[in-house]
């Protein structure tokens, strides 16, 4: 084992090849972040139109959800990259591919544009909503109708009911599955090295190729993955028992 | 005028009818206890009743306002009537005291200090000042229930729902509910009662409403429904129920 090599000055980027899983790191939680904002946001939406006794919305919002879990992961991010820039005007779809802006500019130097960046957070953001969008719909749905009944039958709307008594406690409920989500969205945002975004993976792949010391690269880049997730872990337990409800004892109910 | 009216209501779910023709009505300051065998369409009936349950056929005025009518405003018309479940339904991630005043802000506009002056006085009244911060979970199936009612009336309801509110209560608990009921129908309170609490039924109900199978069976005054019940099936339930 040579742990120095990582200390060696890169080919590229002026800096080690430290730097380089540094770099690799601040882009990997840059997409899964910005992606896990868009997944959570239309994944509650559309988590939420699935449960409204409004037929059209339901409708929809069951078209997205198979459209995008049905799909594999790494097809999507071929079809937002290679795919979508074809099916816009052609105007667009050569601004996408050659005028977005190099992110050579940018801290943390990474050779890759923004439209790559972007492709990779709308990718993976909009598949994970819709994986979202079903723990939205399945803690709405283990409260009791009695809930929405009780909302109701004091004069609240029914946005109202959805704002103030079944997200609440929704949310709630599916802690521990959206925690899984979460975490999931960063192991995913290694896909993204398929299109050419230098995240932890990619990184560590490129290390392992210039210095052929593989087991350094990858233990390395494996080591920086647990620091994420474990983090990811113990906030979402803080959040948890920060948020929980004093003698509640989940009671499923039928709806 | 009734204020509460059901005319000819009928409801199906798919081919199955839940609700065959029925008519009855709740007039101001009326206890009507609605009762009849699991089933026999009672709790669908009263949800119909403030709109929580659409039904079909027929028609539901509430205080001159047609429920079934597309056009009727249900959230303003559900304010002003009280409703009680079987599970209680208080909100279990709120204190005692937000329970109480969500309503009445979110829906009536009041302040909060004035929601709260006026939950904290219901409590008061149901017994369950000392227990206003807690939260539903950390009391008894009873002391829930009667928040509940308090919750119902912090709304100045002009009428009061309940749907089995003993059903789902240990027996030691079931008459700390009925007596604060009890107390309800004594100061003139609109109260339809889903129920088959038979004594509370004989304390203060003015009317007995018997359904089974989706149709009302009988409707008639507390003394003639006790005294001399007309059909069959209803004296076969009350047989059954007076029993123990």
């Amino acid at each position: 084992m040579d742990w120095k090599v990582l200390l060696e000055q890169a080919p590229s980027g002026g800096m080690t090849y430290l730097g380089w899983l540094w770099s690799g790191l601040f882009w990997t939680l840059a997409v899964s972040l910005c992606a896990w904002v868009i997944a959570f946001s239309v994944g509650s939406v559309v988590g939420v139109a699935r449960t409204v006794p409004l037929r059209v919305p339901r409708a929809v919002a069951t078209a997205y959800v198979e459209l995008f879990r049905n799909i594999p992961l790494l097809v999507q991010m071929f079809l937002w990259y290679f795919v979508m820039p074809e099916l816009v005007p052609k105007a667009w779809g050569d601004w996408l591919k050659q005028d977005m802006p190099n992110l050579l500019t940018l801290p943390f130097a990474a050779q890759f544009s923004l439209w790559e960046f972007t492709a990779a957070v709308l990718c993976l953001g909009l598949y994970t909503a819709s994986r979202v969008a079903e723990q939205v719909r399945s803690g709405i749905q283990s409260l009791s109708v009695g809930q929405t009944n009780a909302g109701l039958a004091m004069g609240l709307t029914l946005p109202q009911v959805y704002r103030h008594v079944t997200l609440p406690m929704a949310y709630r409920i599916v802690i521990p599955p959206m925690t899984s989500e979460f975490l999931t969205i960063f192991k995913n945002s290694s896909t993204a090295l398929t299109i050419g975004v230098l995240e932890l993976t990619a990184q560590s792949r490129q290390i392992s190729e210039y210095t052929f010391k593989t087991f350094e690269a990858f233990t390395a880049a494996t080591l920086i993955y647990i620091v994420i997730t474990m983090t990811v872990i113990f906030a979402m337990r803080a959040l948890e028992s920060r948020v929980a409800v004093p003698g509640y004892i989940a009671q499923g109910g039928g709806r | 005028m009734p204020m509460i009216e059901l005319r000819n209501v009928s409801k199906w779910y798919g081919s199955f009818q839940v609700l065959d023709d029925c008519t009855t009505s709740v007039g101001k300051g009326e206890v009507v206890v609605v009762c009849g065998p699991s089933g026999s369409g009672k709790s669908t009936l009263i949800k119909a009743v403030n709109g929580l349950e659409p039904f079909q056929k027929g028609e539901i005025v509430v205080n001159g306002v047609s429920v079934g009518d597309p056009k009727t405003d249900l959230p303003k018309l559900r304010a002003h009537i009280g409703m009680v479940f079987q599970n209680f339904e208080l909100f279990p991630h709120m204190s005692i005291t937000r329970n109480l005043t969500l309503g009445q802000v979110k829906v009536l506009g009041r302040s909060q200090e004035e929601a709260e002056a006026k939950g904290m006085k219901l409590l008061d009244r149901v017994g369950l000042l000392s227990q206003k911060d807690k939260f539903p979970g950390q009391l008894s199936g009873g002391q829930q229930q009667r928040v509940a009612i308090a919750r119902a009336l912090s709304m100045d309801p002009i009428a009061m729902l309940f749907d089995e509110p003993t059903s789902a209560l240990d027996p030691e608990m079931i008459n700390e509910v009925l007596d604060v009921m009890v107390e309800l129908a004594r100061e003139g309170m609109t109260m339809m009662v889903v129920t088959h609490e038979m004594g509370f039924a004989r304390k203060v109900a003015h009317r007995v409403v018997f359904m089974d199978h989706g149709q009302i069976v009988e409707d008639c005054t507390k003394d003639e429904f006790f005294g001399s019940v007309r059909s069959e099936r209803a004296q076969t339930f009350l047989s059954k129920i007076l029993h123990h």
